[in-house]
């Protein structure tokens, strides 16, 4: 099994524990995979709200540098995965946009087609890997876990790839496999707020107050997600979010870390050195061993 | 093809261009064209007018026959969907033969599609020229006569197929009524109060099922389908499967004393009448007013059926009747009519098909139809509103536009949805006192009566917020919302977003065509609109009429439609159906194929390939023949000869080679 390995941006920068855990997860599962030569911004940042041209060159430019390597292309992040497929939904739907972008890419000299299947690796893990054989890599069961499951909207909507819209239960049936309990959390697919905290703050504030109330609300012992955005609002602005009443003092983690400790790494490849708020009382709460 | 050798150097032709008002003198340069109409050869005179179709239009070329000696006629204006009967009827009138007539379609063909007037005006030239050469191949024909059978079959019992039933079998004419379900009645059946009036819909519809099912002009056949059907207007031949109930119907006499003797001593399987709210045992009569009053076995669920070891407490009860017959089979009855109507009805909007809306995974979201069950006197509830849990809803939220005027799924307006929410809405607050609100886009309440129910729900203190629903939750974000079913939506008049907590929410759910309407489409050899609706031969005059002679459409197949539509429409078609039997003959079109016996080499490729089955093999001349009763013209036989030995009248390939030429021969 081998996929071209779109970090983007966010992997490298807020995200470094999802792109650490998820490393680790694919090398214990002996995937490989190949980062993809020379790539570029994904378009997902302030490109698609300023020029929406830009940003579809801009996705376009590493899905014909992905077409070139023939194999099916990763996207871990949520931003990421979303304008790549959105791009090319859109230079199909819509010639005059498609001829743009051809133009753009003939004139530094790619050649013009785009059609690589864009993945996310929720994705690969369940529908190639498949939960049997996660299951057998599984040493450390997490021994019923509470895990409110969160995907975010970008990963669903509005192109449901590989799971459903509304009620999405791809990372629920990853994390059971784990031995985890995902929670009821109906809330899965809503808003984190996305960049809302830095420009309306009482909106993305409120945002984030309703999924982590609604994850407590549950029973939920952490939150698992599929989104560098979605970890950073659940997690940093946790207190701001509180406000007076009593504090969350929810781990959020990447799903990919989860499955790190189910697999026996040690959290230190995992990344969860990088988290605010500290693993480690939950899983001795758990009996979960750790290394 | 030479140029000379197959023409009629005796043609007199006249060409007549129509202006259809503006619709093509817009576009087409009408005197041009007429001017270089009468130029081309053969024509002796070429004329304009406002409108063609007019009395005067066709005066004017009765006179020019009459004055002219003419004895071919071109017209160039509308399609011959529209108007060749028209025309066809002027040249008869005159004294040539109707078939002497070649339509050019330059409104449709051309001013409608085309903007550049040079253009637009050469190509009707060259059309016009093309027709001209063609129409003096053309050769007179005669129009066969045959006899109508008078029995008339209707498909679908609910009220549309009910009475249209009723209004056949009451002039005197015999009806077949095939239903797929075990009883008559359809949806109609399932409501409890009709719209606006609050007529009690059970009270109208069961006389009207009951004199479907004891009326000497209509034999009733339900749990039936139709499995196929031959021949042509006036003379359609049907095969109608009768699948089997394990009854006796002239034996059962409706006491349903087996039901009660029944191993079961309670239901357990969902109730198709109660859409699964309630549960039956295997023996059951569908609902108390079923016709016919026969009971019928589930043979999923039956244990005779499963293991052959019940002890058949049924038969016992059922005595000296001997009704019950568990080695009953299906039969196939065939019958003869002249025409039929189809009123096969609608299906509901699967609401799990929007997932934001949360139908089957909270219980206490439910559709409109299963509420219409639950204020229903003979409902699983004995018409009690309460949840699955027994409890009152103190609020319910009612979501219009569930399944409809949604890109996502369906984008018609169902129609009816706005007024059976107002109709629940106005049941749940009568009977149990409860907040209501109503989700809606727009309101939709044209009809009699209609706006003023409207009106008089406003006063009676149901909420109306205006704006589509985002999602059906439980998540609370405020004590008040706990344990509740939360309503978000956009209030677009009060412009902002609200959340509205509700213990029962009510899906107003649209019509959609039936799961097969497609097949039933191709049985009956009609078409379909995109959407799946049965299409009328023409949306404003020709409503109930398709594009096949002889089968009408009624009631909510052809489109959504409420209870006074679906019941105009039945007459409609009722009446369309007995002026084609009254008229005793049906003429057919005399554009069929014939078989030039003398180049026919007995391959007999044409028998197979024949949709119709109108082509048979003399076997002692060793030749093809075709039955033009039988023949519609569909050429696929002419196409198909390797001899070249079958020639289709008004289509034979010097007429359709010499229309070419004329096209190709720019002047």
């Amino acid at each position: 099994m081998k996929y071209t390995y779109y970090p983007g941006c966010s992997l490298r920068g807020t995200g470094r524990a999802y792109e650490e855990s998820l490393l680790a997860v694919f090398r214990a599962l002996d995937i490989e995979l190949e980062e993809l030569d020379d790539w570029n911004c994904c378009g997902a940042t302030t490109y698609m709200s300023y020029d929406e041209l830009k940003s579809y060159a801009l996705a376009a430019r590493n899905l014909a540098l992905a077409k070139k390597a023939e194999h099916d292309l990763m996207a871990p992040c949520a931003a990421c995965y979303l304008v790549l497929n959105k791009t090319q939904h859109y230079v199909e739907d819509y010639p005059w946009i498609g001829q743009i972008v051809s133009n753009a890419l003939v004139t530094i000299g790619l050649p013009d087609s785009i059609k690589v299947k864009v993945r996310h690796p929720l994705d690969i893990l369940l529908n190639d890997v498949g939960l049997d054989a996660i299951k057998k890599r599984v040493t450390r069961p997490l021994n019923g876990l509470k895990v409110a499951p969160y995907y975010g909207c970008q990963i669903v909507r509005p192109y449901a790839v590989f799971d459903n819209q509304r009620n999405p239960t791809s990372m629920d049936r990853l994390l059971e496999a784990c031995g985890a309990k995902p929670t009821y959390y109906p809330v899965k697919t809503n808003c984190c707020g996305g960049s809302q905290k830095g420009t309306l703050p009482e909106v993305g504030l409120d945002l984030i107050r309703h999924l982590l109330a609604e994850a407590r609300r549950n029973g939920a012992e952490v939150i698992s997600t599929v989104c560098p955005l979605c970890q950073f609002n659940l997690e940093v602005f946790q207190d701001q979010a509180a406000a007076n009443s009593h504090k969350f003092g929810m781990p959020v983690l990447y799903f990919t870390q989860l499955l790190a400790v189910a697999f026996g790494l040690p959290l230190r490849e995992a990344g969860f050195q990088r988290s605010f708020i500290n693993i480690k009382p939950v899983l001795a709460e758990k009996e979960i061993a750790y290394v | 093809m030479s140029d000379s050798g197959n023409r009629d150097l005796t043609a007199r032709i006249g060409v007549y261009v129509c202006h259809c008002g503006a619709n093509i003198a817009a576009i087409v340069d009408v005197p041009a064209l007429t001017e270089y109409a009468a130029t081309v050869p053969g024509v002796v005179v070429a004329r304009e007018y406002k409108y063609m179709c007019s009395d005067p239009g066709q005066e004017l070329i009765r006179q020019d026959i009459h004055d002219h000696d003419l004895n071919r006629i071109v017209v160039a204006s509308c399609s011959p969907l529209m108007h060749e009967p028209t025309f066809r009827g002027a040249l008869a009138r005159s004294g040539i033969n109707p078939f002497l007539l070649q339509m050019v379609n330059i409104r449709e063909h051309v001013s409608w599609v085309h903007t550049d007037k040079a253009e637009a005006t050469a190509k009707a030239k060259d059309l016009v020229r093309a027709a001209a050469r063609r129409v003096r191949l053309h050769k007179p024909l005669e129009k066969r006569r045959v006899e109508i059978n008078p029995n008339v079959l209707v498909v679908g019992g609910g009220i549309a197929g009910i009475h249209a039933a009723l209004t056949i079998a009451n002039s005197g004419k015999h009806v077949y009524l095939v239903e797929r379900q075990p009883t008559i009645g359809g949806h109609m059946a399932y409501f409890d109060k009709t719209f606006p009036t609050l007529d009690c819909a059970a009270c109208i519809l069961t006389p009207k099922m009951t004199a479907v099912g004891s009326h000497p002009n209509i034999t009733l056949w339900t749990y039936s389908e139709v499995a196929a059907v031959e021949g042509y207007v006036g003379n359609y031949k049907v095969k109608v499967r009768r699948k089997p109930r394990y009854i006796h119907e002239d034996l059962c006499i409706g006491c349903q004393e087996c039901v009660e003797a029944c191993v079961y001593k309670e239901g357990r399987w969902a109730d198709e009448f109660n859409l699964g709210l309630s549960k039956r045992k295997p023996i059951y009569l569908p609902f108390p007013q079923a016709v016919p009053q026969k009971v019928l076995i589930d043979r999923d669920a039956c244990i005779e059926f499963k293991s052959g070891k019940c002890k058949k407490t049924c038969i016992e009860a059922c005595g000296e009747r001997m009704a019950i017959d568990f080695a009953q089979k299906e039969t196939i009855e065939e019958i003869e009519v002249g025409g039929v109507i189809l009123a096969t009805g609608f299906k509901t909007f699967d609401a799990r098909r929007n997932a934001y809306y949360g139908y089957g995974t909270y219980p206490n979201v439910y559709t409109s139809l299963e509420v219409e069950r639950l204020v229903n006197a003979s409902g699983p509830t004995s018409g009690e509103i309460v949840l699955r849990d027994g409890k009152k809803p103190e609020r319910v939220g009612i979501i219009h536009c569930v399944g409809s005027r949604d890109h996502n799924t369906n984008r018609w307006c169902s129609k009816v949805c706005c007024m059976y929410s107002l109709k629940l809405a106005h049941l749940i607050r009568e009977r149990i006192g409860a907040e209501v609100y109503n989700f809606y886009i727009d309101m939709r309440t044209p009809g009699k009566g209609y706006e003023e129910f409207y009106d008089r729900l406003l006063d009676e203190g149901v909420h109306f917020v205006r704006g589509r629903v985002a999602e059906v939750s439980d998540w609370p974000v405020h004590p008040s919302e706990e344990g509740k079913l939360i309503i978000r939506a956009e209030d677009t008049l009060a412009g902002f977003v609200r959340r509205i907590p509700v213990d029962m929410v009510v899906l107003a759910v649209g019509l959609e065509p039936q799961a097969d309407a497609r097949d039933v489409r191709r049985l009956f050899n009609i078409s379909c609109s995109e959407e799946g609706w049965f299409l009328e031969r023409h949306p404003k005059l020709a409503p109930v009429s398709t594009f096949t002679d002889g089968v009408f459409i009624a009631g909510a197949c052809q489109g959504p439609k409420d209870i006074p539509d679906s019941v105009a429409q039945a007459g409609a078609a009722a009446a369309e159906a007995m002026a084609l039997i009254d008229a005793k003959y049906v003429e057919l079109e005399p554009y069929t194929a014939h078989v030039l016996e003398e180049e026919c080499s007995g391959c007999k490729t044409c028998l197979s390939i024949c949709p119709y089955t109108a082509i048979s093999f003399v076997a002692d001349i060793k030749k093809a023949r075709v039955n033009e009763v039988l023949c519609k013209g569909c050429g696929t036989c002419v196409a198909t000869c390797p001899s070249a030995a079958i020639e289709q009248n008004l289509f034979e390939d010097r007429e359709i080679f010499e229309e070419v030429e004329g096209l190709l021969a720019y002047a």
